[in-house]
C-alpha cells in the first residue's frame, strides 16, 4: 500500500541523504518526495511517499524519529487530508491547434503561464488522478507533450493537528495554538491489521 | 598519563573559557567527557590534534591498524559500559575504521570516532588522503558529523557522546578538517553541553499494556524470559532477577545477553538459538509465553520466523520502537527503557509456581548432557570444548573473556559460564572475525584490575595479530588462547553439512604462534593433549606479561546442536550419538 509521511526536518546539508538512505537500506523505493521551508525557522518539511507492507508503516515512522536530524515524523495513513501535486507541462502548439488546448485547460481548470508560437506551458495544481487525466487527454495526439515537471506530492492534515513533539517544542507560527482542540495521535505500537 | 601539570590546565580548561586550537578543544572536551584512554593512529589530516596531546592527562594507545583502534574502543565501551573512542587520519585511516564501527552498530555499543579530514577549502576536490567518510559511514553509524568550523567542534564531540549512550547506544563518528583543527576559537565546555537527549518519541508504556502483560504472566503455564544485550545496557539484571524468581520463569539468554542472568542460577537456561541446547529451543518452541526483555528476534535467535514459537503469546520489552514487531509479532509491546519497564510491572507480579513446567524442561535435557563433548573421556584428543571449559574452571569464572567469531566462539558461549554482565565480549551482530584481539586490548584498558582471556581462531587471530605489538608497547598483561584447527572451523563445518564436505579455500596454513609471539617478546606454549590444558592455563595466568597459548585442538570437529540457518527452532542438528561414557572424575 501507499504511505504518506509528512517530516520535520533540520535544514541541515546532508539530511536528505539521510532519509533517503533509509529507505534504500529498507529497500523501499520512494515514489515521490518532496522538500521546502515549513512554518519554523530551521525546518524543512517534507512529504514523502512509498509503496511498502501495510506492516511496514510503524517501522519506517520509528527509524525515520531515529535519525538525528528528524524532528517530528507523521504517518498520514488513510486519515483525512489533502494531497496536491504541481505540474508543468509544456505541449506543441502551433496558432492553429491552440484553442483545442485552451479548452482543455479550461475544462481541467489548469493555466496557460508560457505562450510561444510553438510551444505553450501548462500550469496545474490538483490531486494525482486528476493531473494523469490531463497528461491523459494531451496525449491523444501524438508527439504533442514535450515535457512534463512534476512536484510529486504534497500533503497537510485536514483540521487542527499539532503533534506532541511539535507541541512541546512551542508555537512555531504567530498565531496561537492555545484554541486549537488537539488531533488524537495515532501511535499505536502495534497498528491492528486492518488498519 | 599526563602529569599534575596538565591535569590542572586542563581542569581550568573546562571551567574557565579560553581561546585555543581546534585540536586543543578535541583534547579537552575529551577530558570534559572524563575519556582517559584513546586508541588511534596518526596522520597527516590529524597531526594538530596529535601535536596538542601531550598537554592533555589523556593515555593514547597506538594500534597497528585502525580497524585495532575501532573494534579497542568497542571492547572497552563493552567492558566498561562507557564510551571507547578511536582517532583516526583522513582516507585511508578512516576507511580502515569501518569495520569497527560497523561491529559497533550491529551489537549498539557506544564509541566516538574522531577523524581528521583535508582542509575546508579543499573538500571535494578528491585531494591527497580525502575520503568522504561521513557519507561512507551513514548506515553504519547513528549520527556522524562534518565539522569545518572551530567553534563547532566541541558541540559536535559533546552531542556525539550524548547520542552515543543515549537510547538505544551506537557509533558516532565526528569528522574535523584540518583548518578546524589549526584555527582558534573560545573553548566554553559548559556552553558547547547539548540539549538535554530527547527520547525517542514513540516510546510508550501504557497501563493496560502493564495490565496486559503481568495477566499473561499470571495466566502462562509455560513461561520463558529471553534475556538479551538489553539487560546490562539498562542496568536491568536485579529486575530481570526478581522477575524470573518471583514468578519461577526460566531464562534463556541471546549470545550477548549471556552474563546478565547467573549462569549457576537454577532458573537459568543458558543460551538459545542456532548453537543452543536443543532442550533450551524446544522449551522455546512448546512456551506459552515469551517475555523478551531487551533482544531484537535476531534470526541467529529465531531459525525460521514462520514456525517460531507458534504457541506462545509474545511480550516485547524494547528500548528501539522500530524493533517492535520487525521480525516476529508480538501480542504486548512495552516500548521503554527494561528496566524503568519491570520497575513498572514488578509491582503487579505476584509469586507463582512454575514448577511443573521447571520440571517438564529439566527431565527434556536428560540424553543430551550425557552426550556433551565434555563428559567424553579423555582418549588423549584435544577439543576445544575441553579448553574452554577448563579455562572457565580455573579462571573460577571471573575473567573477561573476549572471543573472536566462529567455532570457538560458540563452544565458550556453551561452556564457560558467565555470572556477571561484561564478562563475555563478542561481535554477534556483524560477526567481526578480527575483533578479539583488538577488542580485549579495550577490555583490559577499562578494566586494568581484571584478568582477560582472548579466545580466538586460528583464522581469526590472523586478522589483527598485529595488535601482539600494541600488548608489547603498552606492557598489558593478556592471555591469549588460540583454538587451533588448522581450518576456517566455523566454514569447514557448512561446508561438511551443507555442502558435501567440499573444503573449499577453508585449509588454512598458519605461522608458528608461539614463535610468532616470542617474535614480540611475547612467551608462549603450544599445547596437544588434554592432559596439559590445566598446567599450560595456569602457567599463562602466572606469567607477568601477556602469554600466549596455541591450542592444536581436533581438526574437523563441529559445534552442536545446530538450527541450519532457515530451519525451524526444533529441526536442529543433535550431537552425534557418541558412547555414552561418562568421565571420571566428573567436571565440575
Amino acid at each position: 500500500m501507499l504511505h504518506t509521511f509528512v517530516a520535520y526536518v533540520e535544514d541541515l546539508p546532508g539530511v536528505l541523504t539521510r532519509v533517503a538512505s533509509l529507505f534504500r537500506r529498507l529497500n523501499i523505493n520512494i515514489n515521490s518526495l518532496t522538500v521546502g521551508r515549513s512554518e519554523r525557522p530551521g525546518l524543512s518539511r517534507l512529504t514523502l511517499v512509498c509503496d511498502a507492507s501495510a506492516e511496514a508503516g510503524h517501522r519506517i515512522r520509528a527509524s525515520l524519529f531515529k535519525l538525528e536530524n528528524v524532528v517530528d515524523v507523521d504517518d498520514i495513513a488513510k486519515d483525512p487530508a489533502v494531497t496536491r501535486e504541481l505540474a508543468l507541462i509544456k505541449v506543441a502548439a502551433t496558432p492553429a491547434s491552440r484553442s483545442q488546448i485552451f479548452d482543455l485547460v479550461e475544462v481541467f481548470r489548469a493555466r496557460i503561464v508560457d505562450l510561444t508560437s510553438e510551444s505553450l506551458m501548462i500550469e496545474m495544481t490538483g490531486v494525482e488522478s486528476k493531473i494523469e487525466g490531463l497528461i491523459e487527454v494531451l496525449r491523444e495526439d501524438d508527439g504533442r507533450i514535450l515535457e512534463i515537471c512534476r512536484s510529486g506530492k504534497m500533503t497537510m492534515r485536514r483540521g487542527c493537528h499539532v503533534s506532541s513533539v511539535l507541541k512541546a517544542m512551542g508555537a512555531g507560527t504567530e498565531e496561537s495554538t492555545e484554541a486549537e482542540t488537539e488531533h488524537t495521535e495515532s501511535l499505536d505500537v502495534i497498528p491492528s491489521e486492518t488498519e | 598519563m599526563g602529569t599534575n601539570a596538565t591535569t590542572q590546565a586542563a581542569n581550568a580548561h573546562l571551567t574557565t573559557p579560553t581561546r585555543l586550537t581546534g585540536a586543543e578543544i578535541v583534547w579537552a572536551t575529551l577530558v570534559g567527557e572524563d575519556v582517559e584512554t584513546v586508541f588511534g593512529y596518526p596522520g597527516g589530516a590529524i597531526l594538530p590534534v596529535y601535536d596538542a596531546l601531550r598537554k592533555f592527562p589523556i593515555h593514547h594507545v597506538l594500534v597497528r591498524h585502525e580497524q585495532g583502534a575501532s573494534h579497542m574502543a568497542d571492547g572497552y565501551a563493552r567492558a566498561s559500559g562507557k564510551v571507547g573512542v578511536a582517532m583516526a587520519t583522513s582516507g585511508p585511516g578512516a576507511t580502515n575504521l569501518i569495520t569497527g564501527i560497523a561491529t559497533a552498530m550491529l551489537d549498539s555499543i557506544p564509541i566516538v570516532c574522531i577523524t581528521g579530514n583535508v582542509s575546508s577549502k579543499v573538500l571535494g576536490t578528491d585531494a591527497f588522503q580525502e575520503v568522504d567518510i561521513t557519507g561512507i559511514t551513514l548506515p553504519v553509524t547513528k549520527h556522524n558529523f562534518l565539522v569545518n568550523r572551530t567553534e563547532d567542534i566541541a558541540p559536535a564531540i559533546r552531542l556525539a557522546f550524548q547520542i552515543a549512550q543515549s537510547g538505544r547506544p551506537g557509533p558516532v563518528l565526528v569528522d574535523i578538517t584540518k583548518d578546524a583543527q589549526q584555527g582558534t576559537a573560545i573553548f566554553d565546555f559548559a556552553a558547547a553541553k547539548p540539549h538535554p537527549y530527547r527520547p525517542h518519541p514513540m516510546l510508550r508504556v501504557e497501563d493496560s499494556g502493564l495490565a496486559h502483560a503481568a495477566e499473561l504472566i499470571r495466566n502462562a503455564k509455560r513461561p520463558i524470559i529471553l534475556a538479551g544485550h538489553g539487560v546490562s545496557e539498562s542496568g536491568a539484571m536485579e529486575q530481570v532477577r526478581t522477575l524470573a524468581e518471583r514468578a519461577q520463569i526460566p531464562v534463556a539468554l541471546t549470545l550477548l545477553g549471556l552474563g546478565n542472568f547467573p549462569a549457576s542460577h537454577p532458573l537459568s537456561m543458558g543460551m538459545m538459538g542456532m548453537h543452543g541446547e536443543s532442550w533450551v529451543n524446544h522449551a522455546i518452541q512448546e512456551a506459552d509465553l515469551l517475555i523478551a526483555c531487551g533482544m531484537r528476534f535476531d534470526d541467529r535467535v529465531t531459525g525460521s520466523t514462520s514456525t517460531y514459537s507458534l504457541k506462545s503469546k509474545k511480550i516485547h520489552i524494547e528500548v528501539d520502537p522500530a524493533e517492535i514487531n520487525k521480525n516476529i509479532k508480538v501480542d504486548v509491546a512495552l516500548v521503554g527503557d527494561l528496566r524503568e519497564v519491570l520497575e513498572q510491572l514488578l509491582p503487579r507480579i505476584a509469586s507463582r509456581d512454575g514448577s511443573e513446567w521447571i520440571k517438564t524442561i529439566e527431565t527434556s535435557k536428560g540424553a543430551s548432557a550425557v552426550r556433551d563433548i565434555k563428559n567424553l573421556p579423555d582418549l588423549g584428543h584435544l577439543y576445544a570444548a575441553h579448553v574452554i571449559h577448563d579455562i572457565w574452571r580455573i579462571t573460577g569464572g571471573n575473567a573477561i573473556v573476549v572471543t573472536d567469531v566462529g567455532q570457538h566462539q560458540m563452544w565458550e558461549a556453551q561452556y564457560f559460564h558467565h555470572e556477571h554482565p561484561r564478562s563475555l565480549v563478542t561481535s554477534g551482530g556483524l560477526g567481526t572475525m578480527g575483533f578479539a584481539l583488538p577488542a580485549a586490548i579495550g577490555a583490559k584498558f577499562a578494566c586494568p584490575e581484571k584478568e582477560v582471556w582472548v579466545v580466538a581462531g586460528d583464522g581469526g587471530f590472523q586478522m589483527t595479530a598485529a595488535e601482539l605489538s600494541t600488548i608489547v608497547q603498552e606492557k598489558i598483561k593478556i592471555n591469549i588462547a588460540i583454538i587451533n584447527n588448522g581450518f576456517l572451523g566455523m566454514v569447514r563445518q557448512w561446508q561438511q553439512f551443507f555442502y558435501d564436505s567440499n573444503y573449499e579455500a577453508t585449509p588454512l596454513i598458519s605461522p608458528d604462534f608461539v614463535k610468532l609471539a616470542d617474535a614480540h617478546g611475547i612467551q608462549g606454549r603450544a599445547v596437544r593433549t588434554r592432559a596439559e590444558v590445566v598446567d599450560a592455563v595456569a602457567e599463562a595466568r602466572s606469567a607477568p606479561g601477556a602469554f600466549l597459548l596455541n591450542f592444536m585442538v581436533e581438526k574437523e570437529e563441529s559445534v552442536y546442536p545446530m538450527i541450519p540457518a532457515g530451519s525451524a527452532l526444533h529441526e536442529m542438528i543433535l550431537r552425534p550419538g557418541k558412547d555414552p561414557l561418562l568421565e571420571t572424575p566428573d567436571d565440575k
